[in-house]
């Protein structure tokens, strides 16, 4: 009777000494990224969760993106711009300056395999403006050379591989925002030049349509 | 009137200039099967097709709205008339409906024409036929088929308004003046990997996206054949410089759509339709024009066709 309760006991512990080690196992990969987005480290980089929301899911009052589901490569690309200064941001520079190139592949990591729970803010719904947007995403304003924001940015604006972001259910408020970046040079991180050529043609009207439909997308999993 | 002997130097002055003519006119008969299209004329483009909106609900709006289906997923005929992964959007840019991407309103209202290329007439219908034995490396759809008739009542609905027989500006691509250097595949290759791998890819393969082409393959096995007219240096400049990047038109210079279209031309890519067992039969024939066909680039003779 005695030797029960200890083995008992001992079955307890290493279950949850198994279990824990299931965990952490499974934690550890994503460790350091969770770490950086929900505490931030020492050296000066806050936690990304301050701005960018607790599941991912950005600040539309505040354009900061949604950052769940990037794509990683793309996202380690902008944190490297923002510490270099070629992708200007007075908020960014000093958060993406303090982290290491490890910590930068980690939280990058992190945000691509979040799920975004929360759907992003929709600007106000109107359909003529859902009309415009619609038309410049499937089909662009080629008399204009506007080609459509789906031949790049993927059918849906899901993305296609790491040179060009899906844009599905991103902030309306935060693709204005920086199409009105690209468009007076304000953002110049594009490669080749390929979206300054593309925004400078775009009235603030047709910014105005795209981003509220790109937002009203839904991101799929790739 | 004239002496003997002079007789017989006009007789044999006579006899070789008819001589000098007959040949002449037999060398003019040895028919130069990629003769160019003429230019479009110059001037802005002004001819603005109909919008998808407008296509009626009606059984002709039904061939209309399948020719356009056709026309940018052409991969749904993939094994049945396609044989590669191109679609005809790829290069006649928004739908067919692009000025100087070769429109489809610009070609429609042109046919039926002479074409150097088979040396005969053709309808609208054998020159999309063409399309699909040449840049889609596959098999023509028959006339009177369901796919090829909605593929031209596209272009006839996209026409609407075009005059026949005029040609429009706007048509085909804007020809570029002669390269002042002459086309140099290293060159083009840096413009290569500076504006158009991100899309392309380093190895020409295009992108793809679960499992289909986002960005189309340039050259080899899944890209338009030998025979096509983008595999021409001067049609692919002229392509080049007028639509590529996509929308970045006319950003590069003439010499850097000379030198890159020389670099995109000077890769394998399957065979010629036309060959019949030698190559340079083929470019005695089919290729007497600014092209590598049966040319050797960095010691490899080009031509061979892909598997």
């Amino acid at each position: 009777m005695e030797l029960i309760k200890p083995m008992l006991m001992l079955k307890y512990k290493t279950t949850l000494l198994t279990m824990f080690m299931a965990f952490s196992h499974v934690a550890m990969g994503s460790d350091l990224g969770q770490t950086l987005a929900t505490q931030g480290n020492s050296k000066g980089a806050t936690a990304c969760i301050a701005c960018h929301g607790v599941d991912g899911a950005g600040m539309a009052a505040a354009s900061f993106p949604r950052l769940a589901g990037i794509n990683p490569a793309y996202m380690e690309k902008q944190l490297h711009d923002f510490t270099k200064a070629t992708r200007n941001s007075a908020i960014m520079a000093p958060i993406a300056s303090a982290l290491s190139d490890e910590e930068i592949k980690a939280v990058a990591a992190y945000y691509s395999k979040l799920k975004l729970i929360t759907p992003s803010a929709q600007a106000a719904t109107d359909d003529t403006l859902m009309e415009v947007g619609k038309k410049l995403a499937e089909k662009g304003n080629w008399p204009n050379d506007i080609p459509a924001c789906f031949t790049c940015h993927g059918a849906g604006a899901n993305g296609i591989g790491d040179p060009f972001p899906a844009l599905a259910g991103q902030h309306a408020s935060y693709i204005e925002q920086q199409l009105q970046y690209w468009r007076s040079g304000q953002r110049n991180n594009d490669p080749n030049e390929l979206m300054k050529g593309v925004a400078v043609r775009l009235s603030d009207a047709e910014i105005k349509a795209v981003s509220a439909y790109l937002a009203s997308l839904t991101l799929t999993a790739n | 009137m004239f002496t003997k002997a002079e007789n017989i130097k006009m007789l044999m002055g006579f006899t070789s200039i008819t001589l000098a003519l007959t040949l002449s006119n037999a060398m003019a008969e040895d028919k130069d099967y990629q003769l160019e299209l003429p230019a479009a004329p110059s001037g802005t483009a002004t001819f603005v097709p109909p919008d998808e909106k407008d296509i009626p609900d009606n059984q002709f709006g039904e061939a209309v709205r399948y020719g356009m289906s056709l026309f940018n997923n052409t991969q749904q005929l993939r094994g049945k008339y396609v044989g590669n992964e191109l679609n005809c959007s790829n290069c006649h840019l928004d739908s067919g409906r692009k000025a100087d991407s070769a429109p489809l309103w610009g070609a429609f209202p042109m046919y039926p024409a002479y074409r150097s290329k088979n040396d005969h007439v053709n309808t609208i219908e054998e020159r999309i036929q063409g399309c699909f034995t040449y840049s889609m490396n596959g098999t023509p759809p028959p006339s009177g088929s369901k796919e090829l008739t909605a593929l031209v009542t596209y272009h006839y609905w996209l026409s609407t308004g075009a005059p026949v027989g005029k040609a429009l500006p706007g048509r085909g691509f804007p020809t570029l003046e002669k390269a002042k250097s002459e086309p140099s595949v290293s060159r083009g290759k840096n413009v290569y990997v500076e504006n158009c791998a991100i899309c392309h890819g380093a190895d020409g393969q295009g992108t793809k996206v679960n499992g289909s082409y986002a960005f189309p393959p340039l050259w080899g096995k899944d890209s338009f054949n030998w025979g096509a007219g983008m595999h021409r240096v001067n049609t692919a400049a002229d392509f080049i410089k007028a639509n590529m990047p996509l929308g970045k038109p006319n950003s590069l210079t003439d010499q850097q759509a000379w030198d890159v279209a020389a670099f995109m031309n000077s890769h394998e890519r399957p065979q010629d339709p036309r060959f019949k067992g030698k190559a340079s039969e083929t470019a005695e024939t089919f290729h007497k024009h600014q092209c590598f066909y049966h040319k050797e680039v960095d010691g490899t003779l080009l031509g061979k066709g892909t598997k």
